[in-house]
């Protein structure tokens, strides 16, 4: 029967997407899992040494590092963290949002913005919208090393150590749960107390071995790159559960459409042998 | 009951050892450290070398570490490792291949290895080989 012939092929081809995004929601969901595990044995190391460096900001240092003093702020450097690949909904979208909305801010207050991407989509991103891109890594797979992102990382600092920027900052998705992700800026340099307050400043100060220069040179740049790396890992892990839900709720909005062409063509089908039986009914009463 | 200490030993991936300890003795750049409770402020990093956390007067746990930082407050020790590994699990085997490695590198005068990182590889399996040692002979 020739009935319905261009929607049974429409459901077909969609029963394919289908199947597609289920596959993609089933890996997202493994991956999320690793991703998360990973995430989460990185997240000590990180939290000590951001502790770490919180009593470093209350101390009172014989030696000021140059990383810990607050100057007047010409222009800012973004280390902008994104996903290699998309169809992970809205999670890199929102993210760059945020961005615009902090570069617009500082546009007003005639503040520079320099930037370095990690991941692909926002490489893509900064150079369409022609934002001063001045490092960028990407395609650094599901498993991150820390060597990869050095690169960004060196970049950035010397620029802040050469007074080219005046702040730093790192922008990712930070890991709620499974459903929420959420875009975040955290400003990673100059290092200051929570409190900028001298008043609760100790009059203590660290011993430093072998030297103060050295020690804090070390542990500084070690701080920034397990923030950087922390944001990496964190993004890595949203990325996953952000397209398991987006793949999530594509099959399910493909079997909706199924179940609504299908009725449609049942309907239609019906309607043609109604027809069919009709002819023959009115034929024979016409003998 | 003896002061005690809070001590959190981390890698970069991984806790490895919270808790409250008597003493810690860590491998510290200028020279092996010994922090007691109420310790002054201190940061410094670390050398590859054993970590020892004393628990009491019987107990103690030892941790390989590659290098790091470490950092007192008068009633936390936090050592921050680029890897840790318990003492214990070590690969014996794996420490001795990389010492040989090490020193055909450093043999080898052709100029085709970086000397300096043969140096550090060496050092790194010698200590991994002297914690073992030094937890053997405390175990027997």
């Amino acid at each position: 029967m020739a009935v319905g012939k261009e929607i049974r092929g429409k459901i077909a081809s969609i029963k394919n997407t289908q199947k597609i995004t289920r596959a993609m929601e089933m890996v997202a969901a493994s991956k999320m899992r690793k991703t998360k595990d990973r995430m989460q044995a990185t997240r000590p190391y990180s939290k000590k040494i951001s502790q770490i460096i919180n009593h470093l900001a209350y101390a009172n240092p014989e030696y000021k590092h140059p990383f810990m003093i607050k100057r007047e702020v010409k222009r800012v450097g973004l280390i902008v963290i994104s996903s290699d690949r998309g169809l992970c909904g809205g999670l890199n979208a929102n993210l760059f949002r945020k961005v615009l909305n902090e570069m617009q801010e500082w546009k007003s207050k005639d503040i520079e913005v320099d930037i370095c991407t990690v991941g692909g989509k926002a490489a893509n991103f900064f150079s369409i919208i022609n934002a001063k891109v001045i490092g960028q890594v990407s395609k650094l797979g599901d498993i991150p090393h820390q060597n990869d992102i050095i690169g960004v990382i060196k970049i950035m600092l010397d620029a802040y150590a050469s007074g080219e920027i005046d702040e730093l900052f790192v922008v990712s998705n930070e890991f709620v749960n499974t459903m929420t992700q959420r875009p975040v800026i955290e400003k990673l340099l100059p290092v200051v107390a929570d409190k900028d307050d001298d008043s609760l400043r100790g009059t203590w100060d660290y011993l430093y071995e072998p030297g103060a220069k050295e020690v804090l040179d070390h542990l500084l740049t070690r701080y920034v790159e397990s923030m950087v790396y922390q944001g990496l890992v964190e993004n890595n892990a949203c990325e996953q559960a952000a397209r398991m839900v987006a793949m999530k709720s594509a099959s399910d909005n493909a079997g909706n459409i199924i179940k609504e062409l299908q009725l449609v063509y049942n309907k239609a089908r019906q309607a043609a042998i109604t027809q069919e039986i009709s002819e023959i009914v009115a034929g024979a009463a016409a003998v | 009951m003896a002061m005690t200490i809070h001590v959190d030993i981390v890698s970069a991936e991984q806790e490895v050892y919270s808790g409250l300890a008597e003493m810690v003795f860590a491998p510290a750049e200028l020279g092996e450290v010994g922090i007691a409770p109420r310790h002054a402020p201190l940061i410094t990093k670390l050398k590859p070398g054993e970590v020892r956390v004393k628990l009491n007067d019987k107990e103690s746990l030892a941790y390989y570490v590659s290098g790091g930082l470490l950092e007192v407050q008068p009633d936390v020790v936090t050592v921050l490792a680029d890897t840790a590994i318990r003492a214990k699990d070590i690969d014996e085997a794996a420490a001795l291949q990389a010492k040989a490695r090490a020193e055909e590198m450093l043999s080898d005068k052709s100029g085709k290895y970086d000397y300096a990182v043969a140096q550090a590889e060496l050092a790194e399996a010698v200590m991994q080989l002297r914690t073992l040692e030094r937890l053997r002979k405390r175990g027997s």
